[in-house]
C-alpha cells in the first residue's frame, strides 16, 4: 500500500506519539521509546503490529514515543497515523 | 582568728588526701569586650583547614543531611573538596540524596567515594547506581533507623559536615537564622541531631556567622569541633521541591478525600488523637479534609509529627492541633514557625522514630498516611524502586512509623499511567505487611484481613471495602500483564530494616 | 461529566470520580485537525475501558460537518448509550440524526440500541424544545447550552442567570411534557464554587434532573444539593413500603400515618429514592 509521512498523538502522559513513514524493504521496522519499556515494551510492539497489519499496511517505518498509554489508545493512535498515511479511512466515507 | 592563712594547713591536707593542687591565688582575666571576644573564635576555620583538622582519612566516613532537599548545597561543595584534597574510599552517610547530588557520580567514577549509606537516591544518580556504578551496594535505611544505627555504633562517623543556616563562633546552630543577614532557612535540622551528638568530630557550615550566643539553638557548641563560613548551605525554595507538591490533581483530592474518610471513620478520630501524614500530594491533600471534620466535630489533636507542613502550622494556629513535632520541615512556612513557635518542636532522628528508644515519638502516634510506589497483595510496601527495578525513592520515615502507629493508611492510585501499584509482590520490600493497615486507592479501599474490626468499622460508615487481590485484578485488566524486568546478579543495594536486621536487597539492572 | 476525546489520560480516569454520567466529547474541545484521531479514542476506549455502570454519552460533531456521520458510526459501533446532538434547533435535526443511527445499528443488528440527548444551545432551539423533545423514542433527554444560547440571545452569562431562566424553564417544561430527563448547562469557574452551588440550587428547584460538569471537582456539590435529606428518604421508603403492602393485600387505598397517598406523592417518593440512590447514600439491595 502507498503511504506518506504521518503522525498521530501526543507526548502527553498516557499518551502516544506515533509516525509513520515510507519504507523501502518490506515489513514494519518499529522504534519504540517507551516509558514503561521493560515492563510493556513487547507488548506496544504487538499491538502496533497487529493494528497495521489488520489495516493492511505491511511496509513502513513506525516511531512511536510512548508515554504509558493503554493497549486501547495505541491502538487508536495507530489507526489513526494509518489513515493519515494512506489516506483510506476506517469509516465509511 | 579564722583566717585563709591560720586555715591554709587544712586546705593543703585536704588537696593532698584528694590528689589535687591548691589554689595558686591567682586567676589571668581577660578584659575585652566580650563583642569583640566572641567574634574570633578557634573553631572558625575554611573548609580544608577543618578538613585536615579533623584528622579524616582515606577510608573514613563522612556524613550529611538532607534538611535543604532539591536546593543542598554542601554535600556537592564538601565532596568536591575531599576530591581535590585526594582523598579516597570515602563512605559517604548522608540522611538522603537527591537529584541535586548527580555530581557524586564523578566522584565515585574516581573512586573518591566507594559506598554510600542513605535513605533514598534519585535522579541520575540512582539511575547509574542501579546500573551497577558502585562495587560496593548502598546501604539504605529509614530515618529512625539511621538514628538508631548512628546511636548503636552500627553506623559510625568519623567527620560530619552539617549545613546550618545560622552558627556562631562557638559552633551553635540553627536551621534558621534570626539576624538580618539570614541567607537561607530549612527549618529543623532533625535528622543532622544524631550526627552532631556521635560523630567523632562536628564541622559545621553556614552561611550566617552569628554573634554568640545564637541561643536557642538546635546544634550546640559542646558538640562542634570546627565552624566554616561559606556562601550558601543552600537554597531555600527549593526545599518544598522533590517529593513535595500541593495538589491539584482531581485523582490525588479523590484520594485525599478517601482517605480523610478512613481517618475519620477508623475509631480513632477521637480528642487528644495525633497524626503524621508523607510527603505525597494525595496524604498532605488528606489534612485539608481532615480538617473541616474536626472543626465540625469540635475535635483537637495533640501533636502533629514528622515532616511538617504549611497545612499542619495553620491547623496549629487554629488550635486544631496543640503541638507539632518536627523531624524536618517541609516547606518554608513550618520552618519560620519552627523558628518563632515554642510550640513547634525540634526533634532528633532518635527521638523521632527510633525503633529502640522507648520514647521515640513514632511510639505515641495514632495515624499516619503514607505513600507508596507499589503494594502488593499481602499488604508490603515499596517506596524506593520504581516498577522498571531502578532505584527513585527513598525510604524516609515510612516503616518507622508505619510500624509504630496505631493506624497505618497507605494511599496510591492503582494506577501510575501503565505503573500498576497493587502488585502481586513488590519490587523491593520496605515497610511489612504486618505493618500496614489500610490501602486506599482510586478504584477502592483495601484493608489488612489482620484488623477485621477496623474494616467493620469502615463499612459501616458506608465505605467500600474491597479485597486487595480485586485492586491488583483490576489493575492488570486494565494494562495487561507485565514482562519481567531485566535484573542481573549484582547486588547494588541493601535495604535495612528499622531493627538493624538485613530486610531485602536491589539487584542491578541490565539494559 | 464532560470529558475531552482527545485526551487519552482523561478518558480513563473519567470512571473513578463516581459521575452518573460521562460525556465524552468529540465536538467542541476537540479541534478541527484532531477531530479523526479522537473518533478513533472514544471508538476505542468505549469498546476497551470498563466503565462500570456508568451511562456512557458521546457529543457528536452536527451532521452538516463532514464529522457527523463518521462520529456516529464511531460511537454507535463501540457501543455507546447515549448519543448528544449539538446546537439542536428542529426536530427534523433529530430525525436525521436517528436515521443515521439507525442504519448503523441495522448493520450491526441491534436497531433501537442507542438513544439519544439533544442540546438546545439557541433560541430556536428553545422555542422549538418541545417538538425536539419528542421528535423520537430514542430521545432520553434535552440539555440547555448556555454559551451559545448566551451570545444567540446578545448577553452574557451572570452570576445569577437571570437570562437563561426563560430557557432554563421552558427545557424543563419540554422535557416533563414529554416524560424525559431535563439537564442544566456548565459552569466553567472552577474557582467559583460558592456561585456553582448556587446554580445547581437554583436549577434543581426548578426542576432539573442533573447538570453538566467540566471537572471532578465538581461532583461532590452537585451530589450534596441533589441528595435527599434523611428525613424525606425515611419518608418515601415508609411511602413505598405501604404502596407494596397494599399491592400484596390487593387493597385500592393506600394510607400512610392516617393520611391518604395521592399518585403524584407515590411518584415523589419514587424519585427520592432513586436520587438517594445516585447520590449513594443507600445502595440499592437495602431497599
Amino acid at each position: 500500500m502507498e503511504i506518506k509521512n504521518a503522525i498521530a498523538g501526543t507526548l502527553e502522559s498516557g499518551d502516544i506519539l506515533i509516525q509513520i513513514a515510507p519504507a523501502e524493504n518490506d515489513g514494519l521496522a518499529i522504534d519504540l521509546d517507551s516509558t514503561v519499556a521493560y515492563q510493556f515494551g513487547e507488548q506496544i510492539k504487538r499491538v502496533i503490529t497487529e493494528t497495521l497489519t489488520g489495516l493492511g499496511v505491511t511496509r513502513a517505518q513506525v516511531k512511536a514515543t510512548d508515554k504509558g498509554a493503554l493497549d486501547c489508545t495505541i491502538r487508536a493512535r495507530v489507526t489513526a497515523a494509518a489513515v493519515r498515511a494512506t489516506g483510506k479511512d476506517v469509516w465509511a466515507d | 582568728m579564722n583566717s585563709i592563712k591560720e586555715r591554709m594547713a587544712l586546705i593543703n591536707e585536704a588537696a593532698a588526701r584528694m590528689g589535687k593542687d591548691t589554689f595558686k591565688g591567682t586567676q589571668e582575666k581577660n578584659t575585652t569586650a566580650r563583642t569583640e571576644l566572641t567574634k574570633q573564635g578557634a573553631k572558625v576555620v575554611t573548609l580544608e583547614e577543618a578538613i585536615k583538622k579533623t584528622g579524616l582519612k582515606d577510608g573514613m566516613t563522612v556524613s550529611f543531611h538532607h534538611h535543604f532537599r532539591g536546593g543542598d548545597k554542601v554535600v556537592n561543595m564538601v565532596v568536591a573538596k575531599l576530591a581535590e584534597m585526594g582523598f579516597k574510599n570515602l563512605h559517604l552517610a548522608s540522611s538522603s540524596l537527591i537529584d541535586v547530588h548527580e555530581p557524586l557520580i564523578e566522584h565515585i567514577k574516581a573512586g573518591v567515594i566507594t559506598k554510600i549509606s542513605t535513605s533514598g537516591l534519585r535522579g541520575n544518580l540512582a539511575k547509574e547506581i542501579s546500573h551497577g556504578l558502585m562495587e560496593e551496594p548502598v546501604i539504605f535505611r529509614s530515618h529512625g533507623g539511621r538514628g538508631s544505627a548512628i546511636a548503636n555504633g552500627d553506623l559510625h562517623i568519623d567527620v560530619a559536615f552539617l549545613g546550618a543556616s545560622s552558627a556562631d563562633p562557638m559552633g551553635n546552630a540553627c536551621g534558621y537564622s534570626r539576624s538580618e543577614n539570614a541567607k537561607s532557612i530549612c527549618g529543623s535540622l532533625g535528622y543532622a541531631l544524631p550526627d552532631a551528638q556521635y560523630a567523632d568530630k562536628v564541622v559545621i557550615l553556614t552561611d550566617d556567622l552569628v554573634d554568640y550566643p545564637n541561643t536557642p539553638n538546635a546544634i550546640s557548641e559542646r558538640n562542634v569541633d570546627y565552624v566554616v563560613v561559606v556562601d550558601s548551605v543552600g537554597d531555600s525554595s527549593k526545599i518544598s521541591s522533590g517529593a513535595i507538591r500541593d495538589t491539584k490533581n482531581p485523582r490525588d483530592i479523590l484520594l485525599a478525600q478517601q482517605a480523610a474518610k478512613v481517618i475519620i471513620n477508623s475509631g480513632y478520630f477521637k480528642e487528644g488523637f495525633s497524626i503524621q501524614t508523607g510527603s505525597g500530594g494525595a496524604s498532605l491533600a488528606a489534612v485539608k479534609f481532615i480538617r473541616q471534620s474536626m472543626i465540625d466535630k469540635g475535635i483537637k489533636a495533640s501533636f502533629a509529627l514528622g515532616g511538617i507542613t504549611a497545612h499542619m502550622v495553620k491547623m496549629h494556629e487554629e488550635g486544631l492541633i496543640e503541638r507539632l513535632i518536627d523531624v524536618q520541615s517541609f516547606d518554608k512556612v513550618a520552618a519560620e514557625s519552627l523558628k518563632s513557635d515554642p510550640m513547634h518542636q525540634e526533634v532528633s532522628a532518635n527521638e523521632y522514630a527510633s525503633y529502640d528508644e522507648p520514647g521515640s515519638a513514632t511510639h505515641s502516634l495514632d495515624i499516619v498516611i503514607l505513600s507508596a510506589l507499589e503494594v502488593d497483595v499481602n499488604f508490603n510496601v515499596n517506596v524506593l524502586v520504581g516498577s522498571d527495578g531502578i532505584i527513585r525513592g527513598a525510604i524516609g520515615g515510612h516503616p518507622d512509623t508505619a510500624g509504630d502507629s496505631a493506624l497505618s493508611i497507605i494511599v496510591c492510585p492503582l494506577l501510575r499511567g501503565r505503573i500498576p501499584c497493587v502488585v502481586d509482590e513488590v519490587t523491593t520490600h520496605i515497610t511489612p505487611g504486618s505493618s500496614v493497615d489500610v490501602v486506599v486507592t482510586e478504584y477502592g479501599i483495601a484493608v489488612n484481613p489482620r484488623r477485621p474490626e477496623l474494616k467493620e468499622r469502615l463499612e459501616k460508615a458506608g465505605l467500600k471495602i474491597v479485597d486487595i487481590n480485586s485492586l491488583k485484578d483490576r489493575a492488570k485488566s486494565i494494562i495487561g500483564e507485565a514482562a519481567p524486568l531485566p535484573f542481573g546478579d549484582k547486588v547494588v543495594g541493601v535495604v535495612m530494616n528499622r531493627d538493624g536486621s538485613v530486610m531485602d536487597v536491589i539487584k542491578n539492572i541490565v539494559d | 461529566m464532560f470529558v475531552p476525546g482527545n485526551n487519552p489520560a482523561m478518558m480513563q480516569d473519567a470512571f473513578i470520580y463516581g459521575p452518573d454520567s460521562i460525556m465524552l466529547d468529540l465536538e467542541d474541545s476537540v479541534t478541527m485537525a484532531e477531530k479523526d484521531t479522537a473518533r478513533l479514542l472514544v471508538h476505542n476506549a468505549l469498546k476497551t475501558i470498563d466503565y462500570g455502570n456508568t451511562e456512557m454519552v458521546v457529543r457528536i460533531n452536527p451532521l452538516n460537518t463532514p464529522y457527523g456521520k463518521k462520529d456516529i458510526e464511531a460511537v454507535v459501533k463501540a457501543g455507546v448509550h447515549v448519543i448528544r446532538m449539538p446546537k439542536t434547533e428542529t426536530a427534523n435535526e433529530v430525525r436525521e440524526v436517528e436515521a443515521e443511527i439507525e442504519k448503523v445499528e441495522k448493520e450491526l443488528g441491534c436497531v433501537g440500541r442507542t438513544q439519544i440527548m439533544a442540546a438546545i444551545e439557541s433560541t430556536l432551539g428553545v422555542i422549538n424544545a418541545y417538538d425536539i423533545a419528542i421528535a423520537s423514542k430514542r430521545m432520553m433527554g434535552i440539555a440547555l447550552g448556555a454559551e451559545d444560547y448566551s451570545a444567540n440571545l446578545k448577553t452574557q452569562r451572570s452570576p445569577e442567570g437571570i437570562e437563561l431562566l426563560l430557557a432554563r424553564q421552558t427545557i424543563v417544561v419540554a422535557a416533563r411534557a414529554a416524560g424525559i430527563d431535563a439537564l442544566d448547562t456548565v459552569y466553567s469557574n472552577l474557582n467559583d464554587m460558592e456561585t456553582f452551588r448556587k446554580e445547581v440550587e437554583l436549577i434543581k428547584q426548578l426542576g432539573f434532573d442533573g447538570k453538566s460538569i467540566i471537572n471532578p471537582r465538581q461532583i461532590e456539590v452537585v451530589n450534596e444539593v441533589f441528595a435527599p435529606k434523611e428525613k424525606d428518604i425515611q419518608k418515601a421508603l415508609t411511602i413505598l413500603a405501604a404502596i407494596k403492602e397494599a399491592e400484596q393485600k390487593g387493597s385500592g387505598v393506600i394510607a400512610v400515618n392516617g393520611k391518604m397517598v395521592d399518585r403524584p406523592v407515590v411518584i415523589r417518593a419514587q424519585r427520592t429514592i432513586d436520587l438517594a440512590i445516585a447520590s449513594g447514600i443507600i445502595n440499592k439491595e437495602d431497599i
